[in-house]
């Protein structure tokens, strides 16, 4: 019975993996996906996107070594705390309440937020009057959960999803009457890939501040203010040297919407 | 007393995380668990007595479907049902269309049908078994008695298999219970939806899923305390007389 | 032929994942559910008490909602730890848990509650007079476990270890919503980006059956083996 016991300690040690020292000549990155055109998986798995190419040039450009771990978006911010990774670019925008949590970077990219409906739908304003006992959905934990939750919660169904694809297979299938998105993302996932079928309902939306914050950035742990440091000025560099310019138009081209 | 009174007020005055908003949507998740697995496992119990008797049918016609089914339903994971008949039906040409559509358009309705489909699969296995189990003899009497098939399924071979299942149908439903926490994945706010969503609003695991786990744990041993009334009760006779 | 998208390589790891997955459970519950029956049968009240209320509290709360509290939690627990460990000992190391790890232990403390129970029944049904006849012999304690006890405990362990690894098999399912690329998570993705869930999550549930089929023949092998000595003579 002792050796079983043994075993199993040993066993249990071996599997949780060797201890590692904490130091910044490899960062990893936490990344929520698919998120397209922001972070999302080829076919056969390769990860891609704004934030994946940007995050790599980063990372070039500071001479350390990146690596992604995937890892869904309502565990994005714990995995960060307990260390799973150094930083998140995952479409991260700044605001308040999860600078109460973690360290940001300076914002990176600034989209706004949008409502997007099927093309024949009657919702011409996104009003708590006019989504009355409609079906709206979001991704779960995302700063448009908080804002559907506060501002609609009473009035209509709010069906969360945990990644952005889940909620996109479900409008087509009609199970939502309108979704609210990043601007970006639900241009590449509803308005460019089925042309005609959807709409843009109201207006881009970036305020209030509370929810919409500043645009996103890298998130890091409140101690590692050195690492953030950084990586701004390596943003600052590349911002700088048209590197940005170059990966910017690689995913958004002319007609971008910020 | 009065410290650890202090205390506990101390610790809930201090508590961001329990409010109203997120209690109300423990309380809705409560409600939505308790009424997916109470609907399914009555739905699923009406379609497995017949389903059971005829798996113990000597037609192959019969019986080899039906074998085929629970096979089927018990070989794979519940979550590969669900996705399977949520997201599946959509692609049914022309389906959002028809009348049908006003049921599978709302979550809870698809992920009720896999439920239903699955408990029904595992009881009618448990059924059969319990059929199977009937002592020899019973049968004989019946038959002695005159008695016609029907008659002798309803009066004798099925409230003894019922009473011989009981225990393996109480296994059953608090698997169904503990089975339905999926339901979350499709969006509905069960119990364990309700966790996942404060857990990603205050990035707090541990309060989230420990106070739903508390909630699955009494659900769990109220199933547990009926069960084993009911078996005092209706299985009386099978226990030793007493002194 | 099915047309898989591209996605048919990413299938066969999410497969071999789900297959290594559930072996390691398998292993780890095993061995937990020795030490749990152990734990059960032992004199010491403590002991007994401890075992108890494992197999209680993992048997009473979905097997869901315990992957994520330890998921979830279980690194921020471990963290408190380490972080204990520097700050009173000086000693500096960080444990990292990845999905599959979590995803091992996770399953093998569930199922290691089920098997503890299916252990025990199986060891109190050893007839205890093979065990005093095995000491008559001058065997050693772990002699005796090793060779009488254990091999007569598995014949009446092996039908519900065989329940509990059909159960097992289809509990990797869950580690897919956590994020682990099994294979059901990428039938998933792949499902949203094909919009053909019908081909992904069909050809899924066709390997689980493959894999419950085989197990079954597995099993039926072993129990003949262990049932030798008991077989048509009684």
């Amino acid at each position: 019975m002792k050796k079983l016991l043994i075993v199993s300690i040993l066993g249990t040690a071996l599997l949780a993996g060797t201890a590692q020292a904490r130091d910044y000549e490899e960062v990893r990155f936490g990344v929520d996906v698919p998120y397209e055109p922001m972070e999302y998986r080829t076919p056969d798995g390769e990860l891609t996107g704004f934030d994946i190419d940007l995050g790599n040039a980063l990372c070039a450009e500071m001479n350390i070594e990146c690596e992604w771990i995937v890892q869904g978006w309502d565990g994005i911010i714990p995995g960060l705390l307990s260390r799973k990774y150094d930083a998140i670019m995952s479409s991260m925008t700044i605001n308040d309440e999860r600078r109460e949590q973690v360290l940001f970077s300076d914002p990176y990219f600034t989209p706004p937020s949008a409502w997007f409906a099927p093309a024949e739908s009657e919702i011409e304003m996104p009003y708590p009057q006019t989504l009355e006992g409609k079906t709206i959905g979001v991704q779960r934990g995302t700063l448009q959960d908080n804002y559907v939750t506060d501002n609609f919660g009473d009035v209509a169904d709010v069906n969360r999803y945990a990644t952005a694809d889940d909620m996109v297979l479900d409008m087509d299938a009609g199970r939502l009457d309108i979704v609210f998105l990043d601007f970006p993302v639900g241009k590449a996932t509803l308005l460019d890939s089925e042309a005609g079928n959807y709409k843009v309902v109201g207006e881009m939306i970036t305020e209030p501040k509370k929810y919409f914050g500043d645009g996103f950035g890298i998130a890091f742990r409140q101690r590692d203010e050195e690492l953030a440091a950084k990586f701004n000025e390596a943003l600052a560099t590349l911002r700088e040297n048209g590197t940005y310019d170059d990966i910017y138009n690689r995913y958004f081209g002319n007609n971008n919407a910020e | 007393m009065e410290a650890l009174i202090a205390n506990i007020t101390e610790l809930l005055s201090d508590n961001t995380i329990f409010n109203m908003q997120t209690l109300g949507y423990y309380g809705q998740g409560l409600a939505t668990t308790v009424q997916l697995v109470f609907l399914a496992l009555v739905i699923g119990l009406v379609l497995a007595v017949p389903l059971a008797i005829g798996r113990g049918s000597k037609r192959k016609w019969i019986k080899l479907p039906i074998f085929f089914y629970t096979y089927v339903f018990r070989g794979t994971p519940l979550l590969v049902q669900l996705y399977l008949i949520y997201y599946g039906v959509v692609f049914v040409e022309g389906i959002q269309d028809t009348w049908l559509w006003l049921i599978l358009e709302k979550p809870f309705y698809p992920a009720l049908i896999a439920f239903t489909l699955n408990t029904a699969a595992y009881t009618t296995e448990i059924f059969h078994g319990a059929i199977k189990a009937t002592p020899r003899g019973e049968i004989e009497a019946a038959r002695a008695y005159g008695m016609s098939w029907g008659l002798m399924m309803r009066r004798i071979v099925l409230p003894s298999a019922f009473r011989r299942a009981l225990p393996s149908y109480g296994n059953e439903v608090i698997f169904m219970l503990h089975a339905s926490a999926i339901a979350s994945v499709v969006t509905i706010m069960d119990l364990t939806g309700a966790a996942r969503f404060v857990y990603a609003r205050y990035y707090a695991p541990f309060e989230a899923f420990l106070f739903v786990a508390a909630i699955y744990l009494c659900l769990t041993f109220a199933i547990l305390f009926l069960f084993r009334f009911l078996e005092k009760r209706l299985l009386a006779h099978l226990k030793p007389a007493s002194q | 032929m099915i047309d898989l998208h591209g996605y048919g390589p990413r299938l066969l790891e999410g497969a071999l994942i789900t297959i290594e997955l559930a072996i390691l459970s398998l292993i780890l519950a095993v061995v937990l559910g020795l030490l749990t029956a152990s734990a059960k049968m032992s004199r010491n009240w403590l002991l007994h008490r401890l075992g108890t209320l494992y197999t209680t509290i993992i048997r009473g709360v979905p097997d869901l909602v315990l992957m994520m509290l330890l998921f979830f939690g279980g690194q921020i627990g471990i963290n408190m730890f380490t972080d204990m460990l520097y700050a009173h000992y000086d000693i500096d190391i960080f444990i990292n848990v990845n999905e599959f790890v979590a995803g091992v232990i996770t399953i093998g403390l569930i199922f290691g509650a089920y098997m503890g129970e299916t252990f025990r029944g199986a060891f109190l049904a050893v007839d205890s007079g093979q065990i005093e006849a095995g000491r008559a012999y001058g065997m050693s304690h772990w002699m005796v476990f090793r060779r009488v006890r254990f091999p007569l405990m598995m014949r009446h362990a092996l039908p519900g270890l065989s329940n509990n690894w059909m159960v097992l098999l289809k509990t990797t399912a869950l580690v897919s919503v956590i994020g682990l690329s099994d294979m059901v998570r990428v039938a998933s993705e792949a499902s949203k980006a094909t919009r053909e869930p019908f081909t992904f999550m069909i050809i899924v549930a066709a390997i689980y059956l493959l894999i419950a089929s085989f197990s079954e023949w597995g099993f039926a092998r072993l129990q003949k083996r262990y049932n030798v000595g008991f077989g048509e003579s009684h």
